[in-house]
C-alpha cells in the first residue's frame, strides 16, 4: 500500500481510496486504488488477483475436452462463446468438419448469449447509476434465455454445450418454438429500456460526453467490443475475421466515434437489435443432419501452434494452443477482453468524478473472473 | 367524554378536565407531557415501520415483484421482524472513530424527527401544540438532521462516509433554501406562519388552487428540494450505494443504522406533511368557495382521512421518483439548485408578492 501514499512537497498526502476489493460497482472483487482530488479523480489503479484460479495452468493437465469446462468460469456471461472459441482451436488443429447443423445451432446459441449478457449489463448499468428498478426488468428478460438454455444444455449459466466437432446434444424439440417467442417479446421488451434509461433526461446528462476514450487510445490499448466501436475501433471479430457461419448472415457492425459513456451503451442497446436480426435468419433455416462430428474419443492435436479468436459480448476473445502431439495443451492461452478493456479505465475516468467512474466502468461491462482468470 | 372523529379538541379538553377534577394541576401536566412524549415515540416507530414497509411494497409493484410477504399477513410484520433484529444486533463502534460523536450522531438525527412530530396539525384538534411560528419551527428544526449526518461521515473514520457526508452537506444546505423559499410563498398569501391559521385560510379552497401558477411553481420546487433534503433518490448521494456502499452510514450497524434507517422515512412523512399542510389544505377537505352543497358533502369524509389520503398520495409520488429516476451527479444537483430552482423561487417569491398586493388570487 505504501507506494500509493505520493508525499507532496508541501508534506501533505494524496488522499486515496481502495474501492473493492468488495463493492457493489466493481461487480466482483476486483480492487481500484483511486487517488482523489475531492470528489475529482486523478489516477484509477485496478489492482488484480483476487479471484485468479489459474484456468491456464490447469488447462495444461486436462485433456482437450476437459478443457472447454473451464472457460466456461472466465467470462461467464458469454459462457457460449468462450466455448466456441476452444472448440474452434481444436477443431482448427483436427482438420475436423462440423456438420452444418451445429454450425447454425452454435451461432444461434452465440447470439442469445449476447442478447442475454448485454440484457443482464443494461439492468446493472442503470443499479450502478442508481435506478435499481432497471436492473430487476434486465433480469426478467435474461431470465426467459437462462430458462432456453436450461432446456437443450441443461445448465443455465455455465453450459459446457460445444465440443469438438459440434455440440453436445441435439437441440430440445421445444428450442425453436421458445426461441420465436422470445424473440418476438424481447421487440416489445427491447423500446421499454429506451423509455427507461434512453430517454432519461438524468441518463442522459450522467453519460453523455463522460469517459471519454479516443479512437487512438482504443486501438492502444486494445479496447475490443462495443466499448471499442463507439469509439470508431471498427473490430468486429465476426465481420472483420468471420468464423463459423458469420459471412453468410446480414447484420450490421454498430460504429460509433464520439467514444463517451452514452456511446458504448448505445452501442450495445443497437448490438442487441442485431443479435435479434440474425437469430431470425438463422431460426427457421437449422438444417438437418448431424449434430455433431465423429471424433476421437482421445483428442490428440497435432505438434504446432492454433489460435482463433471469436466476439463475445464484451469482445475480441482470442485461444491460443501450443501442441507438442500429447493428449493435453502443452501451453494454453487466453487473450480476454475485459483485461485489455479494464486497462484503458484509467484513461477515461482521469479528471471525472467518483460517480462517472462508476457509469464509466459499468459501459466497459467488466467480469471480473475474465479479467482475472 | 364526547368523542366526535371531526374534532378531536373536544375530546382531547374533556380528558384534560377529568384530570383535573382528581388531581393538581402540576401533575396532570406532568402526566400529560409522558403522555404525549410516549404517543409521539410510539407515532414515530409505528410510522417508520409502516413507510419502510410501503416502500418495499411500492418497489416491488414497480419492479415486478411481490415484496415482502411471509411474516404476518401480506407481510405486515416483516420490518417488525426487521426491526428487532437490528435491535438483537451488535452495535459495533469502530476502534479509530470518535467514540462520543459516533455514538452522538444516530440520536441527533432521530431527535429532530421527534420533535418535529409534536408540531405537526394531524386532524383538528389534533396536534400536539400549534406553535405561532409553526412553519418556522418545522423548517428550523427539521434541518438539524444534516448535523447528524455530518457528525456521522466525520467520526467514522471512513473516507466513504467523509465523502457521503461532505456531499449530503453541500446538498441539504444548498436546498433548505429553496424549499423556505417555496413556503415562503403561501405564507405570504396566507398571512400566517401558524399551521392552524394556515390550513383555516384554506377554507375556501387549497392554496394550490387559489394561488395559481406562483403556488403551483412553488409546489413544484417544494416537492423536488424536499426530496433532495430527506436524501432520497434521485438524490441519493450521500448514500449512493453504487459509489460510496453506504455513504455516511456505511460503518453503522444494529440499532445505531436502524435510527438513520427510521430517520430517512420520517423526514419524508415530515416533508409531505409540511406539503400536504401547505399547498394541499392538510386535513381541510376539498372546498370550493360558493359551492355550498358540495362542501357540506365533502365534509361528511372526516379530516383526517382528508389528511391522510393526501399524505399517501404525495408519498407515492416521491416513490416513484426514487424507483424510476438514476441518481444525479454531485455538481448538477448543485447546478440544479443554484441556477435553476433558487433564481425560480426567488422570482416566484416576487411574483407572489405582486398577486397578493393586487388580490389577483381565488
Amino acid at each position: 500500500m505504501e507506494q500509493n501514499v505520493i508525499m507532496n512537497p508541501d508534506g501533505t498526502q494524496e488522499y486515496f481510496v481502495n474501492m473493492g476489493p468488495q463493492h457493489p460497482s466493481t461487480h466482483g472483487v476486483l480492487r481500484l486504488v483511486l487517488t482523489l482530488n475531492g470528489e475529482i479523480i486523478e489516477k484509477v489503479e485496478p489492482h488484480l488477483g483476487y479471484i485468479h484460479r489459474s484456468i491456464e495452468k490447469m488447462c495444461e493437465k486436462d485433456n482437450y475436452r476437459q478443457v472447454i469446462h473451464l472457460t466456461d468460469r472466465m467470462d461467464y456471461l458469454s459462457a457460449h462463446m468462450n466455448n466456441h472459441a476452444v472448440c474452434l482451436a481444436i477443431e482448427n488443429g483436427l482438420d475436423v468438419e462440423v456438420p452444418d447443423r451445429a454450425v447454425v445451432i452454435r451461432v444461434i446459441m452465440d447470439e442469445l448469449t449476447r442478447i442475454s449478457s448485454h440484457t443482464l449489463w443494461w439492468g446493472v448499468m442503470g443499479m450502478d447509476l442508481g435506478a435499481i428498478t432497471s436492473f430487476l426488468y434486465g433480469f426478467r428478460d435474461h431470465e426467459y434465455i437462462t430458462e432456453i438454455f436450461e432446456e437443450t444444455c441443461g445448465a443455465r449459466l455455465t453450459m459446457n454445450y460445444n465440443v469438438p466437432g459440434g455440440v453436445m446434444f441435439d437441440l430440445h424439440p421445444n428450442f425453436v418454438q421458445k426461441t420465436k417467442d422470445f424473440i418476438a417479446e424481447f421487440k416489445r421488451k427491447l423500446p421499454e429500456y429506451d423509455t427507461l434509461l434512453s430517454n432519461n433526461v438524468i441518463f442522459l446528462e450522467r453519460t453523455k460526453g463522460v469517459g471519454i476514450l479516443s479512437k487512438e487510445m482504443a486501438i492502444s490499448y486494445g479496447v475490443t467490443g462495443p466499448a471499442g466501436r463507439a469509439s470508431g475501433f471498427a473490430n468486429d471479430v465476426r465481420k472483420h475475421e468471420p468464423y463459423s457461419n458469420y459471412d453468410k448472415l446480414d447484420f450490421k457492425e454498430i460504429l460509433y466515434t464520439e467514444g463517451d459513456t452514452f456511446h458504448r451503451y448505445k452501442a450495445r442497446i443497437d448490438e442487441m437489435w442485431e443479435s435479434i436480426k440474425i437469430i431470425e435468419q438463422l431460426i427457421d433455416n437449422i438444417p438437418e443432419g448431424d449434430f455433431q462430428a465423429k471424433t476421437r474419443k482421445v483428442i490428440k492435436l497435432p505438434k504446432g501452434e492454433f489460435y482463433q479468436k471469436v466476439e463475445t459480448a464484451r469482445g475480441e476473445l482470442g485461444v491460443f494452443i501450443v501442441s507438442d502431439g500429447k493428449m493435453n495443451p502443452y501451453r494454453m492461452k487466453f487473450r480476454s477482453p475485459g483485461f485489455s478493456n479494464l486497462s484503458a479505465l484509467n484513461e477515461m475516468a482521469k479528471g471525472g468524478k467518483i460517480a462517472d467512474l462508476v457509469a464509466t466502468m459499468s459501459t466497459l461491462d467488466l467480469v471480473v473472473p475474465d479479467i482475472d482468470r | 367524554m364526547n368523542f366526535s372523529i371531526y374534532d378531536f379538541s373536544a375530546f382531547f379538553t374533556s380528558i384534560h378536565e377529568w384530570l383535573l377534577g382528581m388531581m393538581p394541576e402540576a401533575l396532570v401536566t406532568t402526566i400529560e407531557w409522558i403522555t404525549i412524549g410516549t404517543a409521539a415515540i410510539l407515532f414515530t416507530a409505528l410510522l417508520g415501520l409502516s413507510l419502510v414497509y410501503g416502500e418495499r411494497k411500492v418497489a416491488a409493484w414497480f419492479q415486478l415483484r411481490i415484496g415482502p410477504n411471509r411474516v404476518g399477513f401480506q407481510g405486515v410484520l416483516q420490518t417488525v421482524a426487521d426491526i428487532l433484529k437490528l435491535i438483537l444486533k451488535e452495535p459495533l463502534t469502530p476502534k479509530s472513530s470518535d467514540k462520543f460523536l459516533y455514538n452522538l450522531a444516530p440520536f441527533i438525527m432521530m431527535m429532530a424527527p421527534f420533535i418535529v412530530i409534536a408540531a405537526l396539525p394531524y386532524a383538528k384538534g389534533l396536534q400536539v401544540m400549534d406553535l405561532e411560528v409553526g412553519v418556522f419551527f418545522v423548517t428550523a428544526v427539521s434541518s438539524i438532521g444534516v448535523l447528524g449526518v455530518l457528525l456521522a461521515g466525520w467520526s467514522s473514520n471512513n473516507k466513504y462516509s467523509l465523502i457521503g457526508a461532505m456531499r449530503s452537506g453541500a446538498q441539504i444546505v444548498s436546498y433548505e433554501l429553496s424549499a423556505g423559499l417555496a413556503i415562503l410563498t403561501v405564507i405570504v398569501l396566507s398571512g400566517s406562519l401558524q399551521f392552524g391559521e394556515i390550513i383555516e385560510s384554506q377554507r375556501e379552497g387549497w392554496w394550490i388552487y387559489r394561488g395559481h401558477i406562483p403556488v403551483w411553481i412553488a409546489f413544484i420546487v417544494f416537492l423536488i428540494a424536499g426530496t433532495a433534503e430527506t436524501n432520497r433518490g434521485p438524490f441519493d448521494l450521500a448514500e449512493a450505494e453504487s459509489e460510496l456502499t453506504a455513504g455516511f452510514h456505511t460503518e453503522y450497524s444494529g440499532i445505531k443504522f436502524a435510527f438513520f434507517f427510521l430517520a430517512e422515512y420520517v423526514n419524508l412523512f415530515i416533508i409531505v406533511v409540511i406539503a400536504a399542510t401547505v399547498f394541499l389544505g392538510g386535513w381541510m377537505p376539498l372546498h370550493i368557495g360558493g359551492l355550498d352543497g358540495f362542501n357540506a358533502a365533502m365534509d361528511i369524509i372526516p379530516p383526517i382521512v382528508w389528511f391522510l389520503g393526501k399524505v399517501t398520495v404525495l408519498i407515492l409520488l416521491i416513490m416513484w421518483f426514487k424507483w424510476t429516476f438514476p441518481r444525479l451527479r454531485i455538481d448538477q444537483i448543485l447546478t440544479l439548485e443554484w441556477k435553476y430552482l433558487l433564481p425560480i423561487s426567488l422570482v416566484n417569491i416576487v411574483l407572489v408578492a405582486f398577486i397578493t398586493l393586487m388580490g389577483w388570487y381565488f
